[in-house]
């Protein structure tokens, strides 16, 4: 974060509300001369652009399938009867395993570009700044706040320290699990000559020891994503309702808005 | 001249024409082709045998019992001839000091040129003194025998990964193959025990060729461990189907539907046998009606129950499977959510009475 010379207009402007073209333009360069300037609750900063919002919504139903089908790949529906000719219902299920499965590793992919052409938001998830100890700060006074030994929230534009970190490390990371697991488990299937087993089985089976124990923690990882998603979920409503920020509005709309005119605690 | 394969195959009063329809028969099992016959021939005319030392470290001769049941080539035509079986501890006349005097003969005589099988492993703990082969520990015998080893095959999952043996806690320490002899080409032919097809084809294929067979990033022969039991089960379409054996003895079982709710571990098993089959192909166990316990697999002993889809986990420090220690974690984390709202629930009644 490098200081920016102060030479736009103020983004405060107090007679329109939200002031959306000016902070657009403040919001992608910001430094910390306009620290007390942003914040104020006629502020809105565009923060998640719409390809973000648009693959968080196409992840989330992509996980709904494949935690549910997974799951019952792992425990299949009560057994059909008659010929096995009449029905295809494993078939299916993996079947919508392995489409969602694509389309959560195309969107990733896809997420991984965004981060990189995208705003310096997009970034946020996958390059927590591990080395700073401003940040290890936030992380420890948002786990206050969350204990109630804070009296409130400290005011980001982006994911608090906290909500970085559990990004970063309990979804960034075990999509990459489950994306690595699951093509090894699928490049079983495929075959030897796949690109999936060259690329994935032929390491990731040797090194967990054999493909039950692949299966085996691909299967925790499907209860790491559930433990994420209820953490995400309850995180997302009661920060909306307590922090001093719009939560669920703003992965809809992707503004941030605010509910105090006190300057921002951190521009990210 | 030292005796060739076909020299001994005549001995034993086999006819040229039986001999020609086994090495048509070995090179079909080996998915080579009809034109490989002649040359499977022509090598077993021509060239010596390759003297094979066969150890037997901890193990239970299953690999041996096996072995010797092979219908295709009969092993008691064919294989023992075929081999130059020099010292087979199980099945050899000779014992004692006369019989391990035959592997200091071959280590020296056929320096780098013999094959070294092993069947069984080393126990390492208390310098090897678990298991003891003519006075000495057995893993001194097979650092002997494999010094001058042109190549060595790991039978069985004993050699292979360590099998029952190296259960937890492996009170003896009993160790594979690879991870005591580092500097040999190893092969390794898994199960407990492996088909009896699948080891004579790959002795006769080392011995054919004098080169292993192509093998995958585990050492295993990819022409009969590159499938899983479950890609090729005669079950497959139940599977598919969404068919399964709930308990034994439903009506599923009696229909011969999907084992897989019987933890069957067909699908995580590589191995020929729902191809190759067993006992001169007659059957194998999916057929039987009872799952794979996914015998050729590194550590299937310590997986928990055969009869579990799910198996356990040791990392976490208990034995429980996957669904219970994500369905406890996901209890733990619901319960401390909703506690957690609660909280916040009369944090803010409060803060909104005070402010009142």
């Amino acid at each position: 974060m490098t200081d920016t010379p102060l030479t736009d207009t103020p983004l405060t402007d107090t007679t329109a509300h939200p002031n959306r073209g000016q902070a657009i333009k403040g919001a992608t360069n910001l430094g910390p001369a306009y620290h007390g300037r942003l914040g104020s609750r006629f502020d809105a900063v565009y923060v998640y652009e719409a390809p973000v919002r648009i693959w968080h919504w196409i992840n989330a139903f992509a996980i709904l399938v494949l935690g549910v089908s997974g799951y019952f790949i792992a425990s299949p529906l009560p057994s059909l009867s008659g010929e096995a000719s009449d029905h295809y219902l494993m078939g299916y299920i993996r079947f919508a395993h392995f489409a969602a499965a694509y389309v959560m590793i195309l969107g990733f992919l896809f997420r991984i570009y965004w981060a990189v052409v995208g705003n310096r938001h997009a970034r946020q998830i996958f390059t927590p700044p591990l080395l700073s100890m401003k940040w290890w700060g936030g992380i420890l006074y948002s786990i206050r706040w969350y204990f109630f030994m804070e009296p409130e929230a400290r005011k980001y534009v982006g994911h608090n320290p906290l909500a970085t970190f559990g990004m970063h490390f309990g979804f960034v990371w075990v999509t990459i699990f489950m994306i690595v697991t699951g093509l090894a488990l699928y490049g079983e299937g495929a075959g030897m000559a796949s690109w999936q087993y060259r690329f994935f089985s032929s390491w990731v089976i040797p090194l967990f020891g054999q493909s039950q124990d692949v299966h085996t923690w691909h299967h925790v990882g499907l209860w790491a994503m559930v433990v994420f998603i209820i953490i995400h979920i309850y995180a997302a409503i009661r920060e909306d309702i307590m922090s001093r920020q719009s939560m669920i509005s703003s992965v809809t709309s992707g503004w941030r808005t605010f509910k105090d005119d006190r300057p921002l605690d951190e521009d990210h | 001249m030292r005796e060739t394969f076909y020299d001994v195959m005549r001995r034993q009063g086999i006819s040229r024409r039986s001999f020609l329809k086994f090495c048509s028969l070995t090179a079909a099992s080996l998915g080579l082709g009809p034109e490989f016959a002649p040359t499977i021939a022509h090598a077993m005319e021509t060239k010596p045998r390759l003297p094979v030392l066969w150890l037997h470290g901890l193990e239970c001769t299953c690999c041996s019992e096996s072995f010797i049941r092979s219908a295709h080539p009969l092993v008691k035509d064919v294989v023992l001839s075929m081999l130059s079986l020099d010292y087979d501890d199980t099945i050899m006349a000779s014992a004692g000091g006369a019989a391990e005097a035959i592997v200091t003969e071959i280590v020296e005589k056929y320096k780098g040129n013999y094959i070294l099988a092993v069947e069984g492993n080393p126990p390492l703990n208390e310098d090897g003194m678990f298991c003891i082969i003519g006075g000495k520990p057995f893993v001194e015998q097979l650092r002997y025998a494999a010094s001058n080893a042109k190549a060595i095959v790991s039978w069985g999952s004993c050699a292979s990964w360590g099998c029952v043996q190296a259960a937890r806690p492996n009170p003896t320490r009993a160790t594979p193959v690879h991870q005591v002899i580092t500097d040999k080409p190893i092969i390794k032919v898994p199960g407990c025990p492996p088909i009896a097809e699948v080891m004579t084809a790959v002795i006769t294929y080392i011995l054919t060729f004098e080169k292993f067979p192509e093998l995958d990033r585990q050492g295993r022969p990819k022409m009969f461990y590159s499938q899983r039991i479950h890609d090729k089960c005669y079950r497959r379409p139940h599977f598919d189907a969404g068919q399964f054996v709930e308990s034994w003895d439903d009506e599923g079982a009696r229909k011969g539907y999907c084992l897989y709710k019987m933890g069957c571990k067909g699908p995580t098993t590589y191995n020929a046998c729902s191809t190759v089959r067993w006992n001169g192909g007659i059957s194998f166990p999916i057929q039987s009606g009872h799952g794979c316990i996914g015998c050729s697999e590194d550590g299937f002993w310590d997986k928990g129950g055969f009869y579990d889809r799910l198996t356990d986990i040791h990392q976490f420090g208990i034995e429980a499977n996957a669904d219970q220690v994500g369905k406890a974690a996901v209890g733990v984390v619901g319960a401390a959510v909703a506690a957690h709202a609660a909280v916040t629930a009369l944090k803010r009644a409060r803060d909104a009475g005070d402010k009142s």
